[in-house]
């Protein structure tokens, strides 16, 4: 037995003397110890809260909420859930961060190729737009839009009219809601065939201008199938469209869809704080094209915009994507400003009134940053993706 | 605010891990730091407001000063911290605060699920609701669709839809942070209404740029005791704060004021009196505080009397008449135990 040990013994040594096989030791006691504190410091704290009378668990998410939410993309009263509020909440923080990246995409892209304008008075005003914006606290600038643009507004019973079917007040954009009939499948069938066309036609664009270096007109054909094969569809069917016309009643409009300004003013809010990042990031992506790319695009006899949509952005986007990244973060997390002029996102309806009513602040805190952590991953995630397929393929 | 909250949270989370105090914890507590820290509105004309020396005055803010007078002798060992009708509670769990006096509704909900434990009852509210003029109304019952503006995390946000919901009507809330931004959306015209507790509703009239340009409407929808709350499991602190609002209380009753107290301490036979200023009977030993507490918060405070008429009474601008808040023996409600 002993002379059997002896002859094993170098192997038996050699686990400890193995610097991986300890590292493996090591981690598992960690991570361990980890767990365990992790554990101990759930279960004191469910214990303690108890202990003080504090109601504990997930048990309220299914209680009835008993108030009342300014706008919901789902049907909500007063009679629904806890949970449901929840729900609300994530889904009109999602609508101002999509409506917000959409708009400072698009008005920081301008601005920072404005920037570089040679027009020099069109350079100076985008500087001058970059540096008033991202020099200000966006908070102010969310209250500015909010106060400054209501007094603007007329009263509901003075409201501006378009079309006599479109109404704008201090209340909000009050739009006629349409309303589907039987038959209307059709249009939404005419319009997935559209984009199903659209799809294979640009496949198809493609294929021929790198054959034959003969350029089709996708943009416009594509256009003209998506408006004219649902129309034509619409048509066929018996018009199988009604308007929900909003009416004035007693204090307000009712029916038809609302715009809120709550949502207008933070969506404008964010977008312009933003754009103001996003346009010095598009400057200093195209800045990082050497101009000899330029130079040789024109050589090519490429006109400046072709040069720009063709050669520079496409290189450029490389060094934007990554940092655009961090700005639509920014811009989702800083939609949680929203409680500050009333727009009820998740923090304002779940991690305020519910927060509020139900008294269990760990638990609403946990899901809410549990949201914004997956939101971020999410839009990380996606953002890399996108990354991925823009860098630059070396041949 | 979404910081602000985060970090409540995690006091709470930090301070429910530590081991539960025992009973007189906080009254222990407030002695060794030397002062008590008390959570009140961000700015309330009449209960709890900073006036622009950085003072705190109010009905509710002298809740804080009688406690403090009870403890220390000295009325101005308070430290005041303003919170939102939404961190309040949280405040007060986490233990950031020792006591939170910010017209705050009694409710089951909030003295049996929060962990809270509310003292009593220094004002009875309701809740009402205030309109522009020019919108013509009489009637609160007449608000069929309107838009109103309301405060996020108070029990009028419940008690508007309970309203709305029994008398068949539609509305639509506009729920701001702090009361300030709920009168500025009410001032563009963001709403037709503004509801809250209805001395709230003057106390934020009289901050409209034309107070005359807005009624507040006869209805009160809703009952409001009104009260300072501490934490649950730390009955001495409970009793401190309970009694010394029975102490004012109970002196307005006796017709003992600041100003006559020092000659009624001196030549009063009343048993009644003498038991009031710790002159015989219990004293402070019960609630473990020098002998003459209650004297401390008459001469420094005032009785109730004098606390409501100097803040929200005819000695101030709200001119709130005492109504529900009159003492029982002159048609109100407020009603203390004695102090035998």
């Amino acid at each position: 037995m002993t002379e059997q040990s002896d002859q094993q013994a170098p192997a038996a040594a050699s686990f400890w003397r193995d610097p991986r096989k300890r590292a493996i030791v090591f981690q598992v006691i960690v991570l361990g110890l980890v767990l365990a504190l992790g554990a101990y410091i759930f279960h004191n704290t469910l214990h303690n809260l108890e202990k003080r009378g504090i109601s504990t668990g997930f048990a309220f998410l299914h209680n009835e909420a008993g108030f009342n939410i300014l706008f919901s993309l789902i049907p909500y009263d007063e009679t629904y859930t806890y949970g449901r509020t929840f729900l609300v909440g994530l889904l009109n923080t999602l609508l101002v961060s999509a409506i917000g990246i959409v708009l400072a995409t698009i008005i920081g892209f301008i601005v920072g190729v404005a920037r570089l304008s040679h027009n020099w008075i069109i350079s100076r005003l985008a500087n001058l737009y970059i540096e008033i914006f991202r020099n200000i606290p966006l908070l102010l600038q969310i209250l500015f839009w909010y106060f400054a643009m209501l007094p603007l507004l007329p009263h509901p019973r003075q409201s501006l009219v378009f079309d006599g079917s479109i109404f704008l007040n201090r209340r909000g954009l009050y739009l006629p809601k349409p309303i589907t009939e039987p038959g209307f499948g059709w249009v939404l069938a005419a319009l997935g065939l559209a984009i199903v066309g659209i799809v294979l036609l640009s496949r198809w664009a493609r294929r021929r201008q790198e054959a034959t270096g003969q350029i089709f007109p996708v943009f416009w054909t594509s256009l003209a199938m998506l408006i004219g094969l649902p129309l034509l569809a619409y048509g066929l069917a018996g018009a199988p469209l009604d308007w929900d016309i909003p009416k004035f009643h007693g204090f307000n409009f009712r029916g038809g869809m609302t715009v809120i300004p709550e949502l207008v003013a933070l969506a404008i809010a964010l977008a312009i704080y933003t754009a103001a990042y996003i346009a010095e990031i598009v400057r200093s992506g195209i800045q990082s094209v050497s101009h000899g790319q330029t130079e040789a695009a024109y050589a090519l006899g490429l006109k400046r915009t072709a040069t720009l949509r063709l050669v520079i952005i496409p290189q450029a986007m490389r060094v934007i994507i990554p940092q655009l990244t961090s700005q639509y973060l920014n811009l989702t997390k800083n939609s949680s400003l929203a409680p500050a002029i009333g727009y009820p996102d998740l923090v304002a309806v779940f991690a305020g009134t519910t927060l509020n009513q139900t008294g269990q602040a760990v638990e609403i805190i946990a899901i809410t940053m549990g949201v914004y952590l997956s939101l971020s991953l999410s839009i990380s995630a996606f953002m890399n993706w996108y990354n991925k397929r823009m860098a630059l393929v070396e041949r | 605010m979404k910081m602000k909250h985060l970090m409540a949270a995690s006091a709470l989370l930090a301070a429910s891990t530590l081991p539960v105090a025992h009973a007189g914890a906080t009254l222990d507590a407030v002695k060794a730091k030397g002062f008590v820290q008390c959570g009140v509105s961000t700015g309330l004309p009449g209960f709890s407001a900073a006036n622009d020396k950085g003072q705190w005055t109010g009905l509710d803010v002298d809740v804080c000063r009688a406690v403090a007078a009870a403890v220390f002798g000295d009325a101005s060992k308070v430290k005041f911290t303003p919170l939102t009708a939404k961190e309040r509670f949280t405040a007060l769990q986490s233990g950031e605060i020792d006591m939170l006096s910010r017209n705050t509704t009694w409710t089951l909900t909030r003295d049996t699920n929060l962990g809270l434990n509310f003292a009593g009852v220094n004002y009875y509210d309701g809740q009402g609701f205030m309109v522009h003029k020019s919108l013509g109304v009489k009637s609160a019952k007449e608000l069929d669709g309107a838009a109103i503006c309301i405060r996020a995390g108070t029990t009028t946000e419940l008690n508007l839809a309970d309203y709305f919901r029994s008398n068949g009507m539609k509305y639509q809330a506009i729920t701001y942070d702090t009361s300030d931004e709920s009168v500025k959306g009410f001032e563009a015209g963001r709403c037709d209404v503004l509801t809250s507790d209805q001395s709230q509703l003057y106390a934020l009239r009289i901050k409209l740029k034309d107070p005359n340009s807005a009624m507040v409407l006869p209805e009160v929808i809703s009952k409001e005791p009104l009260g300072p709350v501490v934490r649950n499991g730390d009955e001495d602190w409970l009793k401190v704060v309970r009694w010394s609002l029975f102490a004012m209380i109970n002196a307005e009753e006796m017709g003992v004021t600041s100003k006559n107290v020092d000659q009624v301490r001196k030549t009063t036979k009343d048993p009644g009196k003498q038991r009031l200023l710790g002159l015989s009977g219990i004293k402070g030993q019960g609630l473990k505080l020098s002998d003459d507490w209650s004297y401390n918060i008459i001469k420094q405070v005032g009785n109730y009397g004098e606390a409501f008429e100097r803040n929200v009474g005819m000695g101030s601008p709200l001119k709130i008449a005492r109504g529900l808040n009159a003492l029982w023996s002159k048609g109100g409600i407020q009603y203390a135990p004695p102090i035998r």
